[in-house]
């Protein structure tokens, strides 16, 4: 296992190498740098420009400096934002757990929801509930995440019952513990919705087409033929076969929230690192574009990896190492 | 005379007969557009801005649109005057564009003639413009770069997956490490990084194929890689040794025996997918990187009502482009749905 786990961290390095460098490529190639609205003020010294220049290596190609950077990342250097005047790493650090907040609540959210209502659908198999349940799920699925969240600010500032934005209020530093709490979860409920509701639907037709092919596995038939009760050998041999498979996308469906919820984030002004990488990209703020690209892969792969570990856990046929 | 039998059965059952009914007219909007919209996409009315969709109504021996005067320009509240109203004529002159860039022609569907009048089905925006005309023209863009995009994709994952697959070796396994480079990158995170690197490099106009070659060059890794699983499987079969034996080059055996047993799940996966396009170039326009004024699409439409006025003063009209987008990605997935039952049922699970 831990030799299984080892391997697949190294596939990363290439990866993040390979990621770097293009994004360094592509950057490059954009005209301009993150220097350029400064040049275009009259009041800094060129002196001061070119100091900057030469510290960051902004006058080599862009391969030099891929160079220094990536001897700067090795060294645990980040990098500097420009836009934000603060260390990427701290930037990041900050942003990362925001979102890594609000994809932890989504994602409680929809297995919450869509767990028992892809059983009841498979149980009521063809009853108006199942159909309702897939229509439903149809048109879950069909909606663009980012025109939910407009359609949820719009339903906000109509009604009033929920903050059009951000992650806290503005006085939250001067609220108690309790106050603050209430106040983080009342921000995260748009959020949480609307990039939950698309799972939800993928899980509940996954968990449903699941738990239709266990009832008809033959250890159902003998759990019913030696009169079993039928709660009994629905929960304990139908359901916990069924959801095997979901565990793996435990994994995925982690990854997936990371990165899926840019466009949520920039709609609902989340200041999560969707919202960051979006922000620095327009502003050509290089080295946190580098550094949330890196988070973004990073992350994937963990999810990947996770989805892995967790499948060979629940199910001990499966073996990680004898794979290949 | 295959596809002409699936079309068939996709026509003779409700859903399929549903969805293809409703993407088929959406894509004749698209191509009419000249003809449905009453005013092109740029015309600005100042003096009329977020107003809300006008009122048809019957009188004199014909279809009038209701009057309506500024109430509260602050707020933008506009309410009908009562008994005036001025005369839609349909069939009437408009301004004038070009049929297949050949023929010039001045006909629209429905206009207002009477200079003071303006009839605006689902509303007007920030500046005025009528909502209706630019959601038809921005069908053009929404629902093209779908099918552009896909046959870009189509194509270099066929040849990718195909080749790889066919030939195997050392050619399979470089290209199976860039798939999965290209499957391990964050798919929107890279497309923003493209787009700020290609952009200054294009003009506006051109944008729209920058963007249908920037979702292609993302998509194409996903069906490369089960393209060549397909073809691994179809490799074996023994009438693709029996043309190698009687010396067919590669590639005509690609095209001969191994693409025609593709071509149903690539029907189905192309269906399938270009809701993804759909939705990507939405995105993309929707933060502002993508299709720019003063061309019209349907993410761009919804960016401008990402508004604190248009969310505070109930400017519902100004979301139809989002409706218009969630009709399409349910019709082809509905479609999509219904083509993979007809061709193969077992393809549920790859899919």
């Amino acid at each position: 296992m831990i030799a299984f786990i080892l391997r697949r961290l190294l596939t990363l390095i290439p990866l993040l190498l390979g990621i770097t460098m293009l994004v360094f490529i592509l950057m490059s190639l954009a005209p301009g740098d993150f220097l350029t609205p400064v040049k275009a003020q009259r009041d800094v010294p060129q002196e001061l420009i070119q100091a900057i220049e030469i510290e960051f290596g902004l006058d080599q190609p862009w391969y030099v400096q891929y160079y220094k950077w990536l001897g700067n990342v090795l060294q645990g250097n980040l990098g500097h934002s420009w836009a934000y005047k603060l260390p990427v790493a701290d930037l990041i650090g900050q942003r990362l757990w925001t979102t890594f907040l609000l994809s932890l609540c989504a994602f409680v959210f929809s297995w919450v929801i869509a767990i028992p209502l892809g059983v009841l659908a498979a149980v009521y198999k063809d009853s108006i509930f199942d159909r309702i349940v897939a229509a439903l799920a149809y048109t879950a699925l069909s909606i663009p995440e980012f025109f939910l969240a407009l359609v949820l600010v719009f339903f906000a500032a109509q009604t009033g019952w929920f903050p059009l934005g951000g992650a806290t209020s503005l006085d939250y530093e001067f609220m108690g513990l309790w106050a603050q709490l209430l106040d983080r979860a009342h921000h995260l409920i748009l959020p949480t919705v609307a990039l939950g509701i698309g799972s939800i639907a993928s899980i509940m037709r996954i968990m449903r087409a699941n738990f239709l092919d266990t009832i008809a596995a033959e250890f159902v038939t003998t759990a019913r033929a030696k009169g079993l009760g039928e709660a009994s050998v629905m929960f304990k041999h139908v359901l916990r076969n069924a959801i095997n498979p979901l565990i793996s996308s435990f994994g995925f469906a982690f990854s997936g929230l990371l990165s899926g919820a840019l466009m949520v984030e920039i709609v609902l002004q989340y200041p999560g690192l969707g919202q960051l990488m979006y922000q620095s990209i327009l502003r050509e703020d290089q080295f946190v574009v580098l550094a949330s690209v890196m988070m973004g892969c990073f992350m994937l792969v963990l999810g990947n990896l996770l989805a892995d570990i967790l499948l060979a856990r629940s199910d001990p046929r499966i073996r990680l190492e004898g794979k290949r | 005379m295959q596809l002409w039998n699936l079309l068939k059965q996709v026509f003779s059952r409700p859903l399929g007969c549903i969805s293809a009914t409703v993407l088929l007219s959406l894509y004749a909007a698209a191509v009419c557009a000249n003809f449905l919209a009453p005013y092109s996409t740029n015309e600005q009315d100042l003096t009329r801005t977020y107003h809300p969709p006008t009122q048809i109504i019957w009188g004199e021996g014909g279809l009038r649109v209701q009057a309506y005067a500024l109430v509260d320009p602050t707020e933008a509240r506009y309410a009908p005057i009562a008994g005036q109203s001025y005369p839609l004529k349909l069939w009437s002159r408009g301004f004038e564009y070009k049929i297949l860039g050949l023929f010039t022609s001045d006909r629209h569907l429905f206009t207002v003639a009477d200079p003071g009048g303006r009839v605006y089905l689902l509303g007007s925006d920030s500046t005025g413009r009528d909502v209706f005309s630019r959601l038809v023209f921005g069908a053009r863009v929404s629902l093209f770069i779908g099918l552009l995009g896909i046959s870009i994709t189509t194509i270099i994952g066929f040849l990718v997956g195909g080749l790889s697959g066919y030939f195997g070796g050392r050619l399979d396994f470089w290209a199976m490490r860039v798939v999965e480079f290209m499957m391990a990158m964050p798919g929107l995170y890279l497309l923003l990084a493209l787009r700020s690197a290609l952009a200054p490099h294009f003009a506006s106009d051109q944008m729209f194929f920058v963007i249908v070659v920037m979702l292609a060059l993302i998509g194409w890794a996903g069906t490369a890689r089960v393209l060549r699983g397909m073809t691994l499987a179809i490799r074996q079969n023994q009438y693709v040794m029996a043309a190698e034996s009687m010396g067919q080059h590669p590639l005509v055996i690609l095209r001969k025996h191994v693409l025609p047993n593709l071509l149903s799940y690539l029907l189905v996966a192309a269906t399938l997918s270009i809701p993804g396009y759909v939705l990507g170039e939405a995105a993309l326009s929707f933060l502002g990187l993508g299709i720019q004024e003063p061309s019209a699409s349907w993410g761009l439409m919804l960016s401008q009502a990402q508004d604190v006025k248009v969310f505070y003063l109930n400017f519902w009209w100004l979301l139809t482009p989002g409706a218009a987008i969630f009709i399409t990605v349910i019709a082809y997935n509905v479609l999509g749905d219904v083509l993979r039952d007809l061709v193969d049922p077992k393809l549920k699970k790859r899919i």
